[in-house]
């Protein structure tokens, strides 16, 4: 069974989809070219779903505790990338290796919570939240950042390469957007349909609900107007890899250059969750992960974005010392995370690598608390006070 | 507001919304509400017999256990299992001839919110909840504590007299009863003591293990005495506040997401408490109140992921070849039923809406009904994809399931557009919107409706018209 909406039809077979950008949206229309470059700080926060196993990515290659308790999947020196005398890093992450000579990437270990939780949706609310493990909190730490822009119009300040909205990036009253194929979004939310029923809607209306629709309707509009213009803005001769994550990287690659009003980029990549034969996952995942990290970077310093990009990797968890009997690991607690950028001000590895000799029931113990790390990139990065987005006062740390 | 408005709203609130010949025929609100009422307690739904679990569970698995194929073999049986156990509770609302009991029952289901992976425990919990929905809330407030989805879920298994846990404590006055502000961190410590030794065993059944209980002297809300958990229970539930707090939450939930009429709630929670707890009473108080038929109570709800998509198959009878669809819908909604996001339940309200879950609403009708296939991605943290694998056979990275909306196995459009066939062409348009939407449109903006229209017979335009008005925000709301 078909319906026709003919008068559909007629319209997108006349018009080419410029034309087709409702009048309401030009009061966002301007040239991005002709703004000074640079001075916009950029955050992509790409979130490795699953809870990655820390210790297989930054490896403590000197420590006999680390082979003794993962004589199967434990990773040979002779295998790693060689970080330090004591640490390397897994064969997979070539790329961010390269950036690692040149002083780009800060690696922060042993960042966890007191009283870690071991469910991945528990976990990963904390660490979306920015909550410690006993509160529940039902906005995202990016989300509050979000929130607190005051002079915001736009709904574009916050924007994730998928379908829904991670409740990291969810606000009180100010959410990001969720798009995940910028065509596709922007043909959904620009139906003529929709458009004049928004553009026509009587806001004296008797229900108020109805008039928060539509104003959520008028602003996802008008914001898939607006990203959709800026994705055409810059088209990148850079490759990217013909992955999930590649896509999603060469559309943040694109919005970034094209100096959108957008701050905060999330993706996920995963899953992470290796209880079985973890190698040869773990490997696939980071070879996809590395690839189009490397192509964003490409991209970003050619068009001089590179220094007011910040991207840091983050996971719910990290996995447990001793390996499984099925070539795996079992959910874990505190983890390392990437920062990688051309503002890192501390390249290398920023602290010391867990103490194996000093576990809590096989876990490590976490030396650094997340939201630490958060604040400082509130602070630091996107100028902020962290105490309007995280419960509690964080001293910085120096990365940037 | 008139009689067939008072009709449709009370059926929307009350249940997945009006049906045709409810809409051409309607009634007196008391004896719709009198209907609403099942005389006999709801029959429970059945996935996993009490002899098929004695074979499943982990107990008689435990062999297996060591070996981590064997445990995520399990573990993906458990989630594949919760899942069945969702379609058929969405079944179970699409079907019911009493759908204010599952309408009550998905209320408690985000009230007692629970996320354990293991579907009989899901089950005894559902049918404890789906058998006291319209009850007595004192008897459901104990079957909930005591049940194994609950205990698992808050941690009371682990509540010793050695070491108390007092997850399950401070939870039961938080979220359950009292609300946070009238109970001490004193008294949660208290309370944990009172219910050390509520355990479960590997059935689901309740067991109190008297060598874990502390049974020693406890101070709780002013009272002292050697408490144990049903103690502490009874004396929440003679604090007043308990009833208020739990009307006004129900409030929120069957009359407006704006906010409160303290008088009315402090009006609806003294007979709630009158009465001893009974929950259909306090739903009757309400349906039958002159101001729930005030013209600001239409359109004050947004209605819930579950809530759209079980009124739109109870509309247009209609399935998938992959019913997964459904439970995937309700992913990227953010109403997945067993899986809260957390302890405190779904938010609701204006928390169901944001700029893309808006727009792949809007789209759902022509995905439905118009052939206008929608791809969608569902958020994945474990991987589903790991049966069979081997060294040689790991899955591609995959943060996200994509799944197709569009390919109906099946559509049912006869009763419906018979329906609107009796209608005169002048008038159908109107009738339409006022069967379809919370509120009446005015003619301006019907005819805007109407111009995007297929007007080529009356089926056409009768279908075309359907999907049109489904589009609107205000179909959204309820």
């Amino acid at each position: 069974m078909s319906i026709s909406r003919r008068k559909f039809i007629q319209l997108s077979s006349l018009a080419s989809a410029s034309l087709m950008v409702p009048r309401f949206l030009k009061a966002f229309e301007h040239n991005p070219l002709s703004l000074p470059g640079g001075g916009k700080k950029s955050l992509v926060v790409i979130q490795l779903s699953g809870g990655n196993d820390g210790l297989n990515t930054v490896i403590p290659y000197y420590n006999d505790i680390y082979y003794k308790n993962r004589p199967v999947i434990g990773i040979k020196k002779a295998d790693a990338i060689a970080l330090t005398d004591e640490v390397g890093l897994n064969p997979a992450l070539t790329g961010i290796k390269r950036l690692y000579d040149q002083g780009f990437v800060s690696i922060i270990n042993g960042v966890g919570y007191p009283e870690p939780n071991r469910s991945h949706f528990r976990s990963m609310d904390i660490w979306q939240s920015g909550s410690t493990a006993d509160q529940v909190v039902s906005t995202g730490w990016l989300g509050r950042y979000i929130d607190g822009c005051k002079d915001c119009t736009n709904n574009t300040m916050g924007l994730e390469i998928d379908d829904s909205l991670s409740l990291a990036m969810k606000g009180k009253d100010k959410s990001a957007l969720a798009v995940r194929d910028i065509n596709q979004f922007y043909n959904a939310a620009t139906d003529p349909y929709f458009v004049k029923l928004a553009k026509t809607h009587d806001d004296e209306h008797d229900a108020k609900l109805a008039n928060y629709l539509y104003q959520t309707l008028r602003e996802t509009s008008s914001a898939a107007g607006y990203i959709y213009q800026q994705s055409k803005i810059y088209n990148t001769t850079q490759v990217y890899p013909d992955t999930a994550i590649g896509k999603r990287m060469k559309t943040i690659g694109s919005l970034i250059v094209a100096n959108t009003d957008t701050q905060v980029y999330y993706l996920s990549h995963g899953s992470f969750d290796t209880h079985v034969n973890q190698a040869d996952r773990q490997k696939k995942l980071f070879e996809e992960l590395d690839a189009a990290l490397t192509a964003l970077v490409a991209d970003l310093k050619q068009n001089n974005r590179f220094n007011d990009t910040l991207i840091m990797t983050f996971s719910e968890f990290g996995r447990r010392v001793g390996e499984n009997a099925s070539k795996g690991t079992d959910h874990g607690t505190a983890n390392s995370m990437f920062m990688i950028g051309g503002g890192i001000k501390k390249g290398g590895l920023y602290n010391n690598i867990p103490n194996l000799a000093d576990l809590d029931h096989g876990d490590v113990k976490y030396e650094l608390d997340f939201k630490q790390v958060y604040a400082t990139v509130l602070d630091r990065w996107l100028a902020t006070d962290p105490r309007g987005v995280l419960d509690g006062k964080y001293e910085p740390l120096t990365f940037i | 507001m008139d009689l067939q408005e008072q009709n449709s709203l009370l059926y929307a609130r009350a249940g997945f919304g009006i049906r045709l010949e409810d809409f051409k025929n309607p009634r007196p609100v008391k004896e719709v509400v009198e209907s609403l009422f099942p005389t006999a307690v709801p029959g429970q739904l059945q996935l996993i017999s009490d002899e098929e679990w004695a074979e499943y569970n982990p107990k008689t698995l435990k062999v297996t256990m060591t070996d981590e194929v064997a445990r995520k073999e399990k573990e993906r049986e458990f989630r594949r299992r919760t899942g069945d156990m969702n379609l058929l509770w969405m079944e179970a609302m699409v079907r019911t001839s009493f759908p204010l009991v599952e309408k009550t029952a998905m209320f408690w289901h985000g009230h007692f919110a629970t996320r354990v992976d293991n579907p009989y425990f899901d089950q005894l919990l559902l049918n404890e909840i789906r058998r006291n929905a319209l009850g007595n809330f004192g008897d459901l407030l104990k079957a909930v504590s005591k049940s194994s989805a609950m205990l698992q879920f808050l941690n009371n298994q682990q509540n010793k007299k050695s070491h108390p846990n007092e997850n399950f404590a401070r939870e039961v006055m938080e979220l359950f009863t009292l609300g946070r502000g009238h109970y001490t961190e004193d008294d949660v410590k208290e309370a944990a003591r009172a219910f050390t030794g509520w355990g479960y065993d590997e059935n689901g059944a309740f067991i109190f293990r008297e060598k874990q209980h502390d049974a020693t002297d406890k101070k709780f809300l002013g009272k002292t005495g050697n408490f144990d958990g049903d103690d502490i229970l009874n004396i929440i539930l003679k604090q007043k506040q308990t009833s208020i707090f739990i009307t006004q939450k129900i409030y929120r939930y069957f009359v407006s997401d704006e906010k409160i009429d303290d008088r009315r709630v402090n009006a609806l929670a003294k007979n709630f408490y009158d009465s001893n707890y009974d929950i259909g009473g306090l739903l009757r108080d309400i349906f039958t109140s002159k101001w729930f038929y005030n013209d600001d109570v239409a359109g004050a709800k947004i209605k819930s992921p579950v809530e759209l998509l079980v009124s739109y198959q109870r509309m247009i009878p209609m399935s998938f070849k992959n019913p997964n669809v459904w439970i995937n819908l309700q992913r990227v909604l953010g109403q997945y039923l067993f899986n809260p996001p957390n302890v405190a339940g779904w938010p609701g309200g204006k928390d169901w809406i944001d700029s893309s879950s808006l727009v792949i609403r809007m789209r759902l009708p022509e995905a439905f009904f118009a052939s206008k296939e929608l791809d969608l991605n569902a958020k994945e943290i474990e991987p589903e994809m790991m049966k069979g694998m081997t060294k040689k056979n790991v899955m591609p990275g995959q943060a996200a399931q994509t799944f197709r909306v569009g390919k109906l196995d099946s559509v049912d459009w006869s009763g419906y557009v018979a329906f609107w066939k009796n209608y005169k062409r002048e008038e159908v348009r109107a009738a339409l919107a006022d069967y379809l939407l919370p509120m009446s449109l005015d003619e301006a903006r019907l005819k805007q409706v109407e111009g995007f229209a297929d007007n080529d017979n009356d089926e056409q335009y009768i279908k075309s018209m359907t999907i049109l008005l489904m589009e609107l925000p205000e179909y959204q709301l309820s």
